[in-house]
């Protein structure tokens, strides 16, 4: 079975609570029980009550794997980066390291790399991902383009994302404003940008493109 | 975007796989590309390959059982002489057909003669009457047949020689059948 293709991952980071309703949901599923494989950061909790949820990307060129010396870790035919293979995973903290999204986590007590695999067990049988499912203001949202498209007009979906000179384009989605949406989100140009109030700019996105 | 679903992940330089080195085939992030044995295929394999080889047990035995009952269709023929050998003499014969079935016949004592299949049960090398010591020898592995009944004694071969069932009217020497194993 696979990932229906219709089907996508979008991200709103704009959206985002930070109810932390998608880690407690992360964190009782079977596979990796007690164990949330989302992360959830604060942008700047001095100046602003932002946060942003963080699943994997599903790079069409993973770094992770790309990094891996034991061969470990793996896509299935329908782009879904999955956690290391426990037999080949050496704990090498590589992809922890390589990843520019920041997703792998290590458990170093099971020396085995854990990620974000979209609820492989879930997606691949037509249903939400958990953190989708429980997310109460949209910010991680599973279904059709069209679907989202229709609810959030002023919004549209970018997968193409640049860290320096690596230019990364992922399976998942994430949501930019329309009237100035930029074409790809450069990550680095706006590491050295001064920070934002999320009370004067209501989107950490459209925060970086008026510097 | 339509995408191949064996295929689907790009190299860091966004060239072709075909472009890439020969370590990036080797090691594919693909799971559709890798060789990657699921439990489930594995399982599969041991039990489809086990129940052959039971199937091709069971039709050896099936087969030697089904050799051993048939009856010892040959025609008698004559071989020799009895006055032919000297006791402690020995003949090499065909029985039942020319070059294929090489056999030894061996005169034990006056009344007495035995003959057994030359070719040693070990790797089929030609076996050679010793009649003092009592023995076959096959001198390519030192294997030793008792003269008597064809069993083996010593060195490599586990199974008996097949003994040609012997009968003599008015002096005359005939093979009549193969027994496969030892009386």
């Amino acid at each position: 079975m696979a990932v229906p293709q219709e089907l996508e991952f979008f991200v709103d980071p704009g959206r985002c609570i930070g109810c932390q309703a998608c880690v407690q949901a992360c964190t009782e599923c079977d596979t990796h029980k007690g164990q949330s494989m989302i992360h959830l950061d604060y942008m700047d909790r001095r100046l602003s009550p932002q946060t942003v949820p963080m699943v994997c990307m599903h790079c069409d060129s993973p770094t992770c794997a790309e990094v891996c010396p034991a061969d470990a870790i793996k896509r299935t035919e329908d782009g879904v980066v999955q956690s290391a293979l426990q037999p080949r995973c050496i704990a090498c903290n590589n992809c922890v390291l390589a990843c520019p999204f920041g997703v792998p986590k290590m458990n170093t007590d099971m020396r085995l790399m854990m990620k974000c695999d979209m609820c492989y067990d879930r997606t691949s049988a037509g249903l939400k991902p958990m953190c989708a499912s429980v997310c109460p203001s949209g910010a991680l949202w599973f279904g059709t383009r069209a679907e989202i498209e229709a609810a959030r007009p002023r919004s549209m979906p970018v997968n193409t994302f640049r860290f320096g000179n690596q230019t990364i384009r992922t399976k998942v989605n994430v949501m930019v404003p329309r009237p100035a949406g930029p074409s790809l989100v450069h990550i680095t140009a706006a590491l050295s940008e001064r920070g934002t109030s999320h009370e004067l700019i209501d989107d950490v996105f459209t925060a970086n493109l008026y510097v | 975007m339509p995408r191949d679903r064996d295929q689907i992940t790009t190299p860091p330089d966004g060239q072709p796989m075909t472009e890439q080195p020969k370590w990036r085939r080797d090691f594919p992030i693909d799971i559709p590309e890798d060789e990657y044995v699921a439990r489930r295929d594995l399982i599969k394999f041991m039990a489809l390959t086990s129940g052959a080889f039971v199937c091709g047990h069971a039709f050896l035995a099936a087969h030697s059982l089904l050799r051993a009952a048939e009856p010892a269709a040959d025609a008698a023929r004559p071989i020799a002489r009895v006055n032919d050998l000297q006791v402690g003499e020995s003949l090499s014969f065909a029985y039942p057909d020319g070059e294929n079935a090489p056999r030894i016949l061996v005169r034990l004592d006056e009344e007495r003669f035995v003959a057994y299949d030359q070719q040693c049960t070990h790797l089929l090398c030609p076996v050679q009457a010793r009649f003092e010591e009592g023995v076959l020898h096959c001198p390519c592995h030192n294997g030793y047949f008792d003269l008597q009944t064809g069993n083996p004694i010593a060195g490599p071969p586990r199974r008996p020689l097949p003994r040609v069932a012997l009968d003599i009217r008015d002096g005359v020497i005939y093979a009549t059948g193969i027994e496969l194993s030892p009386p």
